[in-house]
C-alpha cells in the first residue's frame, strides 16, 4: 500500500484536504475492509504504537469504533473518557497537549466540545492528532465513512445529488461532508427549517433547500442528521412534533428520490423524530454499513497518520 | 522611579525643531517649546529659555498632545493576574498616553467612590492620570443606579457598566437620566448578547467555514439604535464605545445630524483587521466586538474620515496567558492594545488612508479629553504640565511581544508591521525615553 502520497501529521478536517488525499484515505480503507472479514481480524501495522483516545465529550459508538480500529492495527490504547468540566476544568489545550506528549504516546484522538480545539492541540504537540469531533465544526472520520459508504455503493461520488436533512447549524457531521463531496464533485443539498442553517453556507458550493420534498426529489442518497433533544429548549424549532412532521423522514418522503437511492445517518438515531421506525430498517437504510465500515477507515486514518511502512510490518518514518 | 521605564523631570528643558500638531490652538509647524519644573512655559517659532537650559533637538519628530484612551481595562482591584494599574500605567505611558478611562468591571466593581479614589491614588503613585469610568448600576448588575453623585465627586469621569450592556431599557432610561443630573457622560459598549450569546466571531460565511457560533452584527446595530433613542429621549450625552458595524456608523451619523449629543469610537484592531484575520483559532482575535467583515472595515473607515466617529480608544483587555491557552470557545474576549496603539493608528490612518494628521490627533487626544471634561489635556497648556508625545511617523518597526508592557500578551497585532512609533512620552512632567522600547 503506498502512503508516501500522505504527508500530514494530523487529520483535523476535510477543509484542509485535498480530492487526492480523501482519495487516498477511501483507497486505504478499501484494502483494510478485506481484514475486518478475516477470521483473525488483526494486522500489526501499529505494532509498538501507542494510541490515546481523550473524549472529552459523551460519545459511544465513536470511541468504540476507534478503539476498535486500533485494535484490529495491533497498537496499544488507553482510554481517557470524561468532560471538559470534570476532566479538564482549567487545564489548558497547551497543558493538556504536553500531559500527554510526557506519556509518550504517538498518535492522539480527540473529541472536545469546542470547535477549532482539535487544530490548537494539533499545534502545541508533535505527536498526531486525529479530529475525532471537535464542537460544530468538523467530524472528519465520520464524513469518511460516509462517502466510503456512498462511493462503496454507487462507485462514483462525482454527479450524485446528496441531501443532508435537519439541523445543519450544530451538525460536524454536515459541515464534513459538505467540504468532502464538493471537492469529489457531488452535488450538496442542505434541508432544514432557516433556524438550523448556518448564515452564508451557500458559499460554501451546497444548495440550500427548505421544503422537503424539494430536497429529497431525485436525490441519490439521503443523510439525516440527528436532532439533539436539547435543542428543543433553544427555541429553534416550536415542539419535536412540528418538526417530525416537516422534516421527519417517512415512507412517502423518500419515495421522491431514486429508485436506487440510500438513507444515511450518522447516528444515535431518534426513532420516529428524524425517522419513521420502519424506513430505519428498510433495506435502503445502510445505517448499520455506515458503522461497519467505520472501523475501515478510522484504520486507514490511524495507519496513514503513523507513518508505519506497511500493513503487516511495524517500520516508521517518523 | 516608579516604574520599569527610564524617566527624569523636564525641570529645565529647551525642545527645539519638533513639528506640534495641537488641534485645540490650531497649531501645525515647527516650533520650540521651554519646560520648567515638568510645566511648559511657552512656545513659538522662537523661545528665550535661560543659558544652562538643556536642549533636546526634536528635528524630524512630531509633537502631539498626550493621547487618552476612553476605554481601557486595568483590572484593579480584583484581576491583579491580568493587569495591575501599576503594569497597565507602564503600558500606557510606553504607548504615548497621558491618561486611560478606566472600565469599572473590576472586583469590587467601581460602583462606589471608594473604588474610585483607590484607582485615581494608584495611578498617581505612578505619576499617571486614572479617570475612573464608575458603573452604572450597582455591582454592574443592571438594576439599580450606582451611586453616581458620590463617585463623580471622588472623581469619576463618566458612567458605564462597560461591556455588560445595560440590557433594560426600563433601567437604562433612569440610570442615563440620572447621571445626566451630574454632567456625567454615559458611555455604552452596545451588544444585545441576548442576540449574540455563545457566539465566538462575527456570524458570516466565515465563522460557518470556520464551524465557530457567530456573533450577528445586528446584536450591535439593536443595542446602538436603542441607545440612541434613550439619548433622544433622556438628553444625556451618549459615548458609544468600540463600534464595529456598518450600520452602527449609519445610525449614529444619522443621530449627529438630528443634534443628538452622541460621540463615537473605534478601535485600532476594527481599522486594521477584519474577520478573516480570525481563521487559525487563534484567541488572540477573540474580542468584544468581535472583527467583522471588510464591508463593516470600510464603513469605520468612512465614519473616521466624515467625522461620525470622534476618538480611537484600544479597548485594552488584558487576561492571562493561561486563560487566553484555553479553547477558543471558552476563552475570554479581548486584546491588549496600548503600546500597539499608535503604530496601528498611524499605519491604518495616516499612511493608509491619508486621513490629515490635524484630524487624526484630534481623535486621539483632543475629543476624548473634551468628552470627559478634562480639558487641561489633549491640547498644549501655559503653565501646565508637560503631557506631550514626540513620534517619528515613518519609522517601521515590526511589533512584538517585548514591545508590551502589560501583564499580559494578548495582542492581535504580534509580528504585524508598523509605520510610526512614539519615541518619548513626556506625562505630568516626566519624560520617558522610549528610544529602546
Amino acid at each position: 500500500m503506498n502512503q508516501s502520497a500522505w504527508k500530514r501529521k494530523d487529520l483535523i478536517g476535510l477543509r484542509d484536504l485535498s480530492k487526492e488525499e480523501i482519495e487516498l484515505i477511501l483507497d486505504t480503507a478499501a484494502s483494510f475492509s478485506e481484514v475486518s472479514q478475516r477470521s483473525v481480524k488483526k494486522v500489526p501495522a501499529l505494532r509498538g504504537k501507542t494510541v490515546v483516545n481523550l473524549f472529552l465529550e459523551p460519545s459511544t459508538r465513536t470511541r468504540m469504533s476507534f478503539e476498535l480500529a486500533e485494535k484490529r492495527l495491533s497498537a496499544d490504547t488507553l482510554g481517557m473518557t470524561g468532560s471538559v468540566s470534570s476532566m479538564t476544568k482549567g487545564e489548558s489545550l497547551r497543558d493538556t497537549a504536553q500531559n500527554i506528549e510526557a506519556l509518550k504516546v504517538d498518535l492522539i484522538v480527540m473529541r472536545h466540545p469546542s470547535s477549532g480545539a482539535a487544530y490548537r492541540l494539533s499545534q502545541y504537540t508533535s505527536k498526531g492528532v486525529v479530529n475525532a469531533g471537535d464542537g460544530i465544526n468538523e467530524h472528519p472520520t465520520q464524513a469518511l465513512i460516509d462517502i466510503f459508504t456512498i462511493r462503496e455503493l454507487k462507485k462514483n461520488v462525482k454527479g450524485l445529488k446528496i441531501v443532508y436533512l435537519g439541523d445543519i447549524l450544530h451538525s460536524r457531521v454536515a459541515r464534513s461532508n459538505i467540504w468532502g463531496l464538493t471537492k469529489l464533485g457531488a452535488q450538496v443539498v442542505v434541508c432544514g427549517p432557516k433556524t438550523l442553517i448556518p448564515k452564508g453556507i451557500e458559499e460554501l458550493g451546497v444548495k440550500v433547500e427548505h421544503n422537503p420534498a424539494k430536497a429529497v426529489q431525485d436525490a441519490d442518497a439521503v443523510t439525516l442528521l440527528r436532532i439533539q433533544l436539547e435543542r428543543q429548549n433553544e427555541s429553534l424549532f416550536p415542539s419535536l412534533r412540528e418538526y417530525s412532521d416537516t422534516y421527519g423522514m417517512n415512507e412517502k418522503l423518500f419515495m421522491r428520490a431514486k429508485p436506487d437511492a440510500i438513507l444515511m445517518h450518522p447516528g444515535p438515531v431518534n426513532r420516529g423524530v428524524e425517522i419513521e421506525n420502519s424506513l430505519a430498517d428498510s433495506p435502503r437504510s445502510v445505517i448499520l454499513r455506515q458503522v461497519t465500515n467505520g472501523i475501515a477507515v478510522r484504520m486507514a486514518v490511524l495507519y496513514l497518520l503513523s507513518g508505519a511502512a506497511s500493513i503487516d510490518g511495524g517500520g516508521s518514518h517518523e | 522611579m516608579s516604574n520599569g521605564l527610564h524617566r527624569r523631570q523636564a525641570k529645565n528643558l529647551v525642545i527645539r525643531n519638533a513639528h506640534v500638531v495641537d488641534p485645540f490652538h490650531k497649531i501645525n509647524e515647527v516650533l520650540e517649546l521651554y519646560i520648567k519644573n515638568g510645566k511648559v512655559q511657552k512656545w513659538g517659532k522662537k523661545v528665550e529659555a535661560p543659558a544652562d537650559a538643556d536642549v533636546f533637538d526634536a528635528k524630524g519628530l512630531y509633537l502631539f498632545p498626550g493621547f487618552i484612551d476612553l476605554q481601557v481595562h486595568f483590572r484593579d482591584p480584583g484581576f491583579e493576574n491580568k493587569e495591575t494599574i501599576e503594569s497597565g500605567v507602564q503600558e500606557a505611558i510606553a504607548g504615548g498616553f497621558a491618561g486611560c478611562v478606566t472600565m469599572p468591571n473590576t472586583k469590587p466593581a467601581c460602583d462606589n467612590e471608594q473604588v474610585v479614589k483607590y484607582q485615581i491614588d494608584r495611578g498617581a503613585l505612578s505619576d499617571f492620570n486614572i479617570f475612573p469610568a464608575g458603573a452604572l448600576t450597582q455591582g454592574i448588575g443592571g438594576q439599580k443606579i450606582a451611586e453616581i453623585s458620590e463617585m463623580k465627586i471622588a472623581g469619576a469621569v463618566a458612567v458605564t457598566d462597560g461591556s455588560s450592556w445595560l440590557q433594560d431599557s426600563g433601567v437604562a432610561r433612569r440610570a442615563y437620566e440620572y447621571a445626566t443630573t451630574y454632567d456625567l457622560v454615559v458611555m455604552s459598549q452596545a451588544e444585545d448578547n441576548r442576540l449574540s450569546a455563545a457566539g465566538v466571531m462575527n456570524e458570516s460565511v466565515v465563522s460557518t467555514r470556520l464551524g465557530l457560533r457567530g456573533r450577528p452584527g445586528a446584536a450591535e446595530d439593536i443595542a446602538i439604535a436603542r441607545d440612541l433613542e434613550l439619548a433622544r429621549l433622556t438628553g444625556c450625552r451618549l459615548h458609544l464605545m468600540s463600534v464595529s458595524t456598518k450600520r452602527a456608523v449609519e445610525y449614529i451619523r444619522e443621530a449627529k445630524q438630528e443634534g443628538i449629543a452622541v460621540t463615537a469610537q473605534a478601535t485600532p484592531h476594527h481599522l486594521m483587521m477584519t474577520e478573516d484575520d480570525f481563521v487559525t483559532y487563534d484567541t488572540n482575535f477573540k474580542m468584544s466586538p468581535p472583527l467583522r467583515s471588510v464591508e463593516d472595515q470600510k464603513a469605520i473607515l468612512e465614519g473616521l474620515k466624515d467625522g461620525t466617529i470622534d476618538v480611537i480608544g484600544s479597548d485594552h483587555s488584558p487576561h492571562a496567558a493561561e486563560e487566553k491557552d484555553m479553547d477558543v470557545e471558552v476563552a475570554p474576549d479581548g486584546v491588549v492594545g496600548l503600546t500597539s496603539y499608535f503604530g496601528a493608528v498611524m499605519t491604518a490612518l495616516y499612511h493608509g488612508q491619508k486621513i490629515p494628521l490635524t484630524e487624526i490627533v484630534r481623535k486621539m487626544s483632543l475629543r476624548p479629553s473634551e468628552i470627559i471634561g478634562k480639558n487641561k489635556f489633549g491640547r498644549l497648556g501655559e503653565g501646565e504640565l508637560a503631557n506631550f508625545v514626540l513620534a517619528d511617523l515613518n519609522h517601521e518597526w515590526i511589533f512584538e511581544k517585548k514591545h508590551i508592557f502589560s501583564k499580559s500578551k494578548n495582542s492581535c497585532f504580534l509580528g504585524r508591521k508598523f509605520k510610526g512609533k512614539v519615541f518619548h512620552n513626556f506625562v505630568n512632567g516626566y519624560h520617558y525615553d522610549l528610544l529602546r522600547v
